[in-house]
């Protein structure tokens, strides 16, 4: 079993990206050997109100049982809990917010917010460091990247927060695991999608000392290859217990 | 066969402590993935004693000579570039045949000098008279200067492969950075400089605008200093292309570019 926290959906706003649609992720997974997606709506990233596109999205996952809608939440916007309430009807796994770009303060007073009814809802939120590498933005997509500080401020904020990171270096998880408490770094898990693997160290390394526990399977497709975060995974010699909780099984005891 | 025509080593005077483990890693990776070959080079002290993208020339000296011992101790897994700093043109142009005398199969150019300054040109003179090909590092649309480097982007590049029309050019890193798809327009004519598809960017329909800017012929697989990403780019490449196309991208580009006999297939 492999589940993939971070699948997109729709278009890129910054460059032509095939392979957007429910049908081509779907392909995608079936190439890279994976069975299930937690798929958000990519558009709405850039949206003025996010929240627009959960509809799309849940229409589009209904269809297709392999995906798993992660809707956007916008926690400056009325109308952001009913959007929660719903992501709940719909029985998503997670919701996704992405406060550079809602151009929010991601540790200000709205985020913390949405930290406690997450925490009180049981719904994990989903945050990404970053789409794309920032040496090839475009010049003028200039979010800025998630910084660390806001996630160790968002998780200490609430204790029944769970947080999911997407798109994070070896760096980032480190320096936000080990300034957590052993609670707090116990309600983050990391994607796998930004870790660089042999002959670098940054993902073995991580297995060691954050713990195979905190880790989760996630691509960033299709705005990155899924093959890439299946072969880093097929260049570490990891246990098979290792290998399977962060495939799925660190997921479906967390998370799910 | 699968040759990796951008690798990378360490030694002992770099500031990496593991450094042995990391070269051990490579090799090791490379085994998994399959690579026949890894084309390498090391940059100077890699910062330790000068910067990555300015080496001394004593620095060079000393990782040229470092990877040459490399390669003897897997002399059927590793081939070297000669890595040099144009702003010493004495000095380059006698480790480049010191290199190449010794069994080096190419030469690298960081970013040290623009990439059409004329500086270059005696040291593309010296590739062209060798037979070797050139790999240059490149930031993919450099619209600004950058810290720590003169990085060069592939219009510059082009300008220096237009003047050398017998040397292959290799575009570094095509994943390494920056905007590909501004690579990719400056290349289309471009017919001696090919595109090294290595660099930690696995972007979604890059390999696809890469075989329709440049074709299946000017495309060479490698990897940088991230494999995994390499080997993505590798299993893609698996379901786009026809099996003899994939040969091409695999090794028989690159054979065509590097000299005679580097490879154990030629």
């Amino acid at each position: 079993m492999r589940l993939d926290v971070n699948a997109f959906l729709g278009a890129y706003p910054w460059r032509h990206v095939p392979g957007t649609s429910p049908d081509a992720l779907v392909r995608a997974m079936n190439r890279a050997g994976i069975d299930v997606a937690w798929a958000s709506y990519l558009p709405a990233v850039f949206w003025r109100r996010p929240m627009e596109g959960n509809a799309w999205l849940y229409a589009a996952v209904e269809r297709e049982p392999r995906l798993r809608p992660v809707p956007a939440v916008h926690p400056g916007l009325p109308g952001w809990e009913a959007s929660l309430a719903e992501a709940a009807d719909h029985g998503a796994p997670a919701v996704r917010c992405d406060p550079t770009y809602y151009g929010l303060d991601p540790a200000g007073p709205e985020m913390r917010v949405l930290a406690a009814a997450c925490g009180a809802a049981g719904v994990p939120l989903l945050m990404a460091v970053r789409l794309e590498d920032a040496r090839q933005r475009h010049p003028a997509d200039r979010a800025p990247e998630l910084p660390a500080a806001a996630i160790r401020t968002l998780v200490r904020s609430d204790g029944d927060l769970r947080l999911i990171v997407t798109h994070g270096d070896r760096a980032l998880i480190e320096e936000v695991h080990f300034g957590a408490t052993p609670d707090e770094a116990a309600r983050m898990w990391w994607d796998i999608s930004w870790l660089w693997g042999p002959p670098e160290d940054h993902l073995a390394t991580l297995v060691e000392t954050v713990g195979a526990a905190r880790l989760v399977f996630g691509t960033g497709q299709p705005l990155r290859l899924p093959e890439a975060a299946v072969a880093k995974l097929d260049l570490l010699d990891l246990a098979p217990e290792q290998r399977a909780a962060i495939e799925a099984d660190n997921v479906r005891r967390g998370l799910a | 066969m699968l040759i990796d025509v951008h690798a990378h080593f360490y030694h002992d005077r770099t500031p990496r402590a593991d450094w042995r483990e990391r070269n051990a890693s490579r090799l090791r990776a490379g085994e998994r993935i399959g690579i026949t070959i890894h084309v390498a080079s090391m940059l100077g002290s890699w910062g330790r004693t000068s910067p990555v993208y300015f080496p001394s020339p004593a620095d060079l000296s000393y990782a040229n000579a470092a990877l040459r011992a490399l390669e003897r101790e897997h002399p059927e897994r590793i081939r070297g570039y000669v890595t040099v700093n144009p702003n010493d043109p004495a000095h380059a142009r006698a480790e480049i045949a010191r290199g190449l005398d010794a069994g080096m199969v190419g030469i690298k150019l960081a970013a040290s000098r623009r990439a059409n300054d004329p500086l270059l040109d005696p040291i593309c003179a010296l590739a062209a008279e060798r037979g070797v090909p050139v790999l240059h590092h490149v930031w993919q649309h450099r619209r600004r200067d950058w810290p720590g480097q003169e990085a060069s982007d592939a219009v510059e590049l082009c300008a220096l492969a237009a003047r050398h029309p017998r040397v292959a050019f290799i575009l570094a890193h095509l994943g390494g950075g920056g905007d590909w798809q501004h690579s990719l327009a400056a290349l289309r004519d471009a017919a001696n400089v090919y595109v090294d598809l290595s660099g930690s960017g696995v972007d979604g329909g890059m390999l696809e605008a890469c075989l329709e800017a440049v074709g299946v012929d000017r495309l060479l697989w490698g990897t940088d200093l991230t494999m995994d990403t390499g080997w993505a780019k590798l299993r893609y490449l698996e379901r786009l292309l026809a099996p003899a196309e994939l040969e091409r991208v695999k090794w028989k580009n690159a054979a065509r570019i590097f000299p005679r006999g580097a490879f154990p297939a030629d």
